[in-house]
């Protein structure tokens, strides 16, 4: 991130500076466990739970270390009974503990989702505050390398839209270390999805912006509060995830043609910081949204359902770069024709700047 | 195994024992085949998204006697419904091989023009379906049961999976709803001590999937050992008492996983491996075949040779196969905007 990115962020969210590059850089997967790590260290109502957790690490790194360091008894192996273990997380976090539940990949939420939506979600409104569900669901989302339609998606617009839960997406490691910490400490159930492209796993592509600076010590990246993750006057992206990557990809190859991206890195969904995407829009008047989930009934539609209830002559332009309505294709050709990659995304402000 | 099983399998004749191994053997190639083709183009190091077949693999080596015994009983008609390691059943029910591996590799060719991929098979001539969200395969069991009962064929479906997946939720209320409505399905479990890095000792409460059976009031047997002809008696019995309307039963086999979880899987979590987690069941069976004087040594090399030359053809056709066109990403997608 460049100097300025960092100062008008702080201005504008007041949130801790990411440590200048040179200090101590982190995988998104290393930042996590470390999140969890020192949380648990803290305080021993947290524990970890779900598939492949222990031994293996979790499938996406999300608890590699964390066993040798914790036992079996706070980092625990479930058997493939969803509904089982992430209702016995609510249970315990309606008792006083801090479960982090892993459900592997978003994709399986079907043969759970009654837990979730249901009962994690609904029972501190349906108790009048009286109970709260201090609860962390961690799952892994995103495609790009064909793992076909039952494994590749994003999701996070059906749990966003779902009341009751906060919806978190980190998009680096800086930013993973903290929403996890403030999920952790957060008293409400968190649903914190990570995208396997942003993880910065040695046996998958990696973007450079996957491994970055990250503190050593504890701190929280508030939930709710987007980021400026790149200034500009021309056009605003406003995205999250590994779209935030390919976003910064297409803004710094355009800059040498002389067209200013800003992209907005909305890092969680719900709430959802609606006050930065209003400046944004106000700064530059055209707005792109980047979402690797369906365009439909989407993230997309609350962005520009955002700005037109702000003022419905805000924009002079207003697209979407998203996964079109259609299951993610298996082969390659095909996934790729529908993923945001950073082609389409810059046939987009290409055309933005032109309107 | 009961002792009336044991017979049976003692009353298969040369051929059917030669028909079993030249079925494992055919699985074997085309999964060794798969498993030289996806690696080819992984390097350096191993990128999952990278080469001729990206994306998750999951192999079945090891697990084949369960595939050659239960699926030589199956008529074409039968349902199959498999998970996410499905090879071996999609070859043992009769998949086209040129149309399974033209999936495998995305292609145009492929049994969902390469929308699909290797977890997600569909193949209507032979009634099979696989599912790469664990378990789910039981309940579309049960509705393929039902539409052949309901056709007046005596055709039924079988369901496959391993011993993780008996787990989940859609297990046992398929095994509940089976046996209340004495539906003709036969439910398969792989036991192959393994759910990813979790042993079966630390999922399921009870020794064997064949005591679940119990509590449906459905009759089950767990068949130690791999031994293809164990499956194929204990699978003689469940296939006719389903056909002959008697309702459901399970099958648990202990078998084996030869490979990691998914290629790529370092086992790092698994302290048998050192010590060989069990013996390879092909060339356990050949030698016996070759024993019992049910084969002969050029008889086995024919076979093998049989498979390579019928795999190598359909490797050679999916990469000759046209991958399929981008523009056409949304197409077989039923929504507005979309050409069908
Ligand atoms: C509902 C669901 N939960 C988790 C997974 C991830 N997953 C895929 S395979 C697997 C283990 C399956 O073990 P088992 O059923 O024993 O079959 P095996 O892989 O040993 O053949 C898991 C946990 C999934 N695909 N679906």
């Amino acid at each position: 991130m460049s100097a300025t990115t960092e100062n008008t962020t702080a201005a504008r969210t007041s949130l801790p500076l990411e440590p200048p590059a040179g200090t101590r850089r982190l995988n998104t997967a290393k930042a996590l466990q470390e999140a969890i790590g020192s949380q648990m260290e803290q305080d021993p109502s947290v524990f970890v739970m779900g598939e492949d957790v222990g031994a293996y690490g979790g499938i996406f790194s999300s608890t590699t270390g964390l066993l040798e360091k914790f036992g079996p008894e706070r980092i625990i192996d479930t058997p493939i009974s969803e509904s089982a273990f992430i209702g016995l997380g609510i249970g315990a976090a309606v008792e006083g503990m801090r479960p982090i539940v892993e459900l592997m990949f978003v994709d399986f939420f079907g043969v759970c989702m009654d837990q979730i939506y249901n009962h994690m979600a609904k029972i501190h409104y349906e108790s009048g505050g009286n109970v709260r569900v201090p609860m962390v669901l961690m799952t892994a989302v995103g495609g790009g390398y064909s793992d076909g339609a039952q494994h590749s998606q994003a999701l996070w617009g059906t749990f966003a839209h779902l009341p009751g839960m906060k919806v978190v997406i980190p998009s680096n490691p800086y930013d993973a270390k903290g929403l996890m910490t403030a999920a952790i400490r957060s008293d409400d159930p968190v649903v914190y999805m990570f995208h396997k492209g942003v993880m910065g796993l040695a046996w998958m592509a990696k973007n450079k912006r996957s491994i970055g600076a990250v503190p050593e010590e504890d701190y929280e990246v508030p939930l709710g509060k987007a980021k400026v993750v790149r200034e500009g006057t021309d056009v605003s992206i406003v995205t999250l995830s590994l779209s935030v990557h390919h976003s910064l990809d297409v803004a710094e190859k355009l800059a040498d043609e002389g067209i200013s991206v800003e992209v907005l890195d909305l890092r969680s969904l719900v709430p959802l910081d609606r006050e930065t995407i209003i400046a944004t829009a106000s700064k530059t008047g055209k707005v792109i949204v980047v979402d690797e989930d369906y365009q439909s009934f989407g993230l997309s539609g609350e962005i520009a359902a955002t700005i037109a209830e702000h003022s419905p002559t805000l924009l002079t332009h207003f697209s979407r770069v998203c996964m079109p309505d259609t299951p993610i294709p298996y082969a390659q050709e095909l996934e790729y024709a529908v993923l945001p990659t950073a082609t389409r995304i810059e046939a987009a402000v290409r055309k933005a700047v032109a309107a | 195994m009961t002792t009336e099983t044991t017979e049976a399998a003692m009353a298969l004749s040369a051929e059917q024992r030669q028909g079993l191994l030249r079925q494992m053997i055919l699985i074997r190639t085309f999964e060794e085949a798969i498993l030289r083709e996806y690696h080819a183009d992984k390097g350096p190091g191993f990128d999952i998204g990278k080469g001729l077949i990206p994306g998750e693999m999951h192999l079945a080596a090891g697990q084949e006697p369960v595939a050659a015994g239960i699926c030589a009983h199956l008529e074409q008609g039968d349902g199959l419904t498999a998970a996410h390691r499905p090879h071996h059943l999609a070859i043992a029910k009769g998949m086209n091989l040129r149309s399974l591996t033209g999936e495998i590799f995305g292609r145009e060719s492929g049994l969902g023009r390469g929308r699909g991929g290797h977890m997600h098979l569909f193949d209507p001539s032979i009634h099979f379906s696989c599912s790469g969200i664990v378990a789910e395969g039981f309940p579309p069991a049960l509705g393929q049961a039902f539409a052949f009962r309901n056709a007046g064929t005596n055709n039924i479906a079988v369901t496959v999976a391993g011993e993780g997946a008996a787990n989940a939720g859609a297990f046992h209320e398929s095994l509940n709803l089976a046996a209340l409505w004495k539906l003709p399905v036969i439910f398969v479990i792989e036991d192959n001590d393994w759910g990813i890095s979790v042993p079966r000792s630390s999922s399921t409460s009870v020794p064997s999937n064949a005591v679940r059976a119990a509590g449906y009031g459905i009759p089950g047997v767990r068949i130690e050992g791999n031994d293809v002809e164990a499956v194929y008696a204990a699978a003689a019995e469940a296939v006719a008492r389903a056909r002959a309307g008697e309702g459901p039963s399970l099958i648990e086999v202990h078998t084996l996983r030869l490979l990691g979880h998914f290629e790529g899987d370092a086992q790092g979590y698994r302290t048998d491996l050192a010590t060989v987690p069990g013996e390879d069941p092909i060339p356990v069976y050949r030698q016996k075949l070759l024993d019992a004087g049910a084969v002969t040594e050029a008889e086995v090399a024919a076979m093998e040779d049989e498979a390579r030359a019928q795999v190598e053809d359909a490797v050679e056709h999916a990469k000759n196969s046209p991958t399929p066109n981008p523009a056409e990403a949304l197409k077989y997608v039923f929504v507005e905007g979309a050409s069908s």
